[in-house]
């Protein structure tokens, strides 16, 4: 078992350089907390394994299935109140809420659906849009079960530790992302969810007529959104201590979006680059302005033009929205195809004959020695 | 009441029928959702007040700061088309976000400048009428008139002269329009700039009126304009009027609540009230009242 695991190791993963990168990082995020206590920061990679359920979550609906779901904060949204307001007016122990809360992320998912199914394109995007801020002004009208502006707060968290919660959050993370991954590739011999979703996507006239039933796979993939997005959610409600309606918001659902293209859309892995990347960079924009400061502070007074776009560049840390505005129009207009997915073809080569993947330095396939040039 | 709920009906639903007209006209020829189209109305009567207001020290006089804004901003509009929308015009999603990103950085910018402070301008003509004992200010009896005319000049645009034929055209059939020798791009970006003029002139029409408290608004409008847009039909004239007046009244009747139905509060419920109206039209009929939906849409 340990030597095939090996084995496994050594010819599947270590000439590969993208599954090597992977290994490496995920090996850094176990030993995160070790690098650093400030809570600061272990706190903004738990909020990212967090929204990497969540955004992957979206690329499995969004990506695989287009379905463009414009209000997946729906589904985070609804969970974490469910559970919350569970545990805060009912009583119930912490897995029960948990547990029902993910559930109600299903139901959002299935409530959503029924309407979606008739809808395609920029409709089904509108309409998807509306659910979250339809919530919105409800839970503020019944402020007196759901807290209003103010939210549910102090409600019990996942564990006491920082750590605990780190690792928690981590290992679902992880979990969760294989699941996705196994259900959305194509590829799979055990799975047929991949393929249909891929057909549904690109044709689902021709989809349905080859005698796949479109509908059932279509809310599938909604109730499968709603689940992880559920997960996220709940995790999300139970490691903050507190829902709001900062989970329901536009800019919850955008947030995802955002992600995903970034790193790649219908890849899994381009959720998870995708997060990792930006999540830190909006988070730590004070650290930057703080480091911008003193590179001013060192500028000597004569230098005037550097010492006006040093000033100018503090000003946009105090804006992180802004540049993340810009980012998002640069990818979609110079690399629609995302980061994550033009590295990897950068690095990685399939080859021709036998479909495996090679490093991209290598002159001939690894296993047939067929020609990569 | 019935004369408060009228009035507020008609007035409220005039400055939303500005707002949905070019919004609808850029989806019914291009397929564009262009959810930046209330944020370049943000833009321009954030200019203009920059351009009048004491606090900013230009003071210019009011005439050449509309019509420096209105320029302006439809100048933005055209070059965001141009070098930004146009280039992803293929993929819906990417329309969507490439244009909330826009709005998201003209958001952004405008705090940068203004902070949360208010485009609070003076009133273009001060005081107010009273109809039927109710006082209405009369910058709204201006929007009225203003929005009568841009709609009749819209609607006369595109029904007699070649150029709104030919964007007609282009909003039927793409392909057979291009075979008769239409340009699609320069129609295209021809409406692009004729919407961002109307969202342009609206923006500083409401300015006055203080509708724009800060910067972030943009969302709010939109979701208002949507909603008009959906139920109307997206891509009709007809349809964005009559979306108006239909989410005026809706709006009318949740403030007043002339059935005592909810007490306080009210106004928290209006946008769900209003959105519902757009998911149950999404749901039954999703090309709105007017609208017209493409073969290829349906499913």
């Amino acid at each position: 078992m340990l030597r095939r695991l090996f084995k496994d190791f050594r010819f599947g993963v270590l000439p590969v350089p993208g599954r090597v990168i992977a290994i490496v990082f995920f090996i850094f995020l176990f030993v995160f907390p070790l690098i650093t206590r400030n809570s600061y920061y272990v706190n903004m990679m738990i909020n990212a394994s967090i929204f990497v359920i969540f955004a992957v979550s979206w690329d499995l609906l969004g990506g695989y299935t287009g379905q463009v779901n414009f209000g997946h904060a729906l589904f985070f949204g609804v969970a974490g109140y469910a559970s919350g307001m569970l545990g805060e007016y009912l009583g119930w122990p912490l897995p029960a809420t948990m547990i029902v809360g993910m559930l109600a992320g299903v139901a959002a998912g299935a409530v959503t659906c029924f309407p979606a199914l008739k809808l395609r394109g920029p409709y089904l995007s509108l309409l998807t849009l509306a659910f979250p801020l339809m919530l919105v002004p409800l839970i503020l009208y019944f402020r007196d079960y759901t807290g209003g502006e103010y939210g549910l707060n102090q409600l019990p968290r996942i564990a006491e530790s920082l750590a605990g919660r780190y690792y928690i959050c981590l290992i679902l993370m992880i979990v969760s992302v294989l699941i996705m991954w196994k259900l959305t590739d194509a590829g799979s011999r055990y799975v047929r969810t991949g393929l249909i979703f891929h057909a549904i996507r690109e044709d689902e006239i021709a989809a349905r007529a080859t005698g796949i039933n479109t509908i059932r796979y279509k809310m599938l993939a909604f109730m499968i959104g709603g689940f992880f997005a559920g997960l996220a959610g709940v995790l999300y409600t139970h490691t903050q201590g507190g829902a709001s309606i900062y989970m329901l918001t536009l800019t919850m659902s955008f947030q995802a979006i955002i992600w995903v293209i970034f790193g790649g859309i219908v890849s899994i892995y381009g959720g998870v680059v995708g997060v990792y990347v930006l999540y830190p960079l909006v988070y730590l924009s004070y650290d930057v302005q703080t480091f911008f400061e003193n590179i001013h502070r060192a500028i000597p007074r004569s230098m005037g033009p550097l010492l006006n776009i040093m000033a100018f560049l503090e000003k946009l840390t105090i804006f992180p929205q802004l540049v993340l505005a810009v980012i998002v129009i640069l990818i979609l207009l110079f690399m629609p195809e995302g980061l994550a997915v033009l590295i990897r073809n950068k690095i990685e080569r399939e080859c021709p004959r036998c479909k495996l993947t090679n490093a991209a330095w290598r002159k001939d396939c690894r296993a047939c020695s067929a020609s990569l040039r | 009441m019935a004369a408060q709920l009228l009035i507020y009906t008609v007035m409220h639903g005039s400055v939303y029928a500005l707002l949905a007209v070019g919004f609808s006209l850029i989806f019914g020829v291009a397929r564009i959702l262009n959810m930046a189209h209330t944020a370049f109305c943000v833009l321009a009567a954030y200019v203009l007040y920059n351009l009048v207001s004491p606090v900013w020290r230009i003071e210019l006089g009011l005439a050449p700061a509309i019509i420096i804004s209105v320029v302006a901003v439809t100048l933005l509009g055209m070059l965001a088309y141009k070098f930004v929308i146009d280039r992803v015009r293929e993929h819906h999603g990417a329309v969507l976000l490439v244009t909330i990103a826009l709005a998201i950085f003209a958001e952004q910018a405008l705090t940068m400048r203004f902070l949360n402070t208010s485009a609070s301008i003076d009133y273009f003509i001060t005081g107010y009428t009273v109809v039927s004992g109710v006082k209405i200010l009369n910058d709204y009896i201006l929007i009225l008139g203003m929005t009568a005319v841009l709609i009749t000049a819209v609607h006369l645009f595109l029904s007699k002269t070649k150029m709104g034929i030919a964007v007609r055209a282009v909003a039927n059939d793409t392909e057979v329009a291009n075979l008769m020798g239409i340009s699609p791009s320069r129609i295209l970006l021809i409406t692009m700039t004729m919407t961002t003029a109307l969202a342009a002139i609206a923006g500083v029409l409401v300015a006055p009126t203080g509708l724009f408290h800060t910067p972030a608004t943009w969302g709010n409008w939109l979701l208002v304009v949507m909603v008009i847009v959906v139920i109307g039909g997206l891509g009709s004239i007809k349809g964005s009027i009559v979306g108006a007046a239909v989410v005026a009244f809706v709006e009318a009747l949740c403030i007043y609540d002339p059935l005592k139905l909810f007490g306080s509060g009210t106004a928290y419920l209006m946008s769900t009230f209003v959105l519902l109206a757009m998911v149950i039209v999404l749901i039954v009929r999703p090309a709105g009242l007017f609208g017209t939906l493409f073969e290829e849409e349906k499913l």
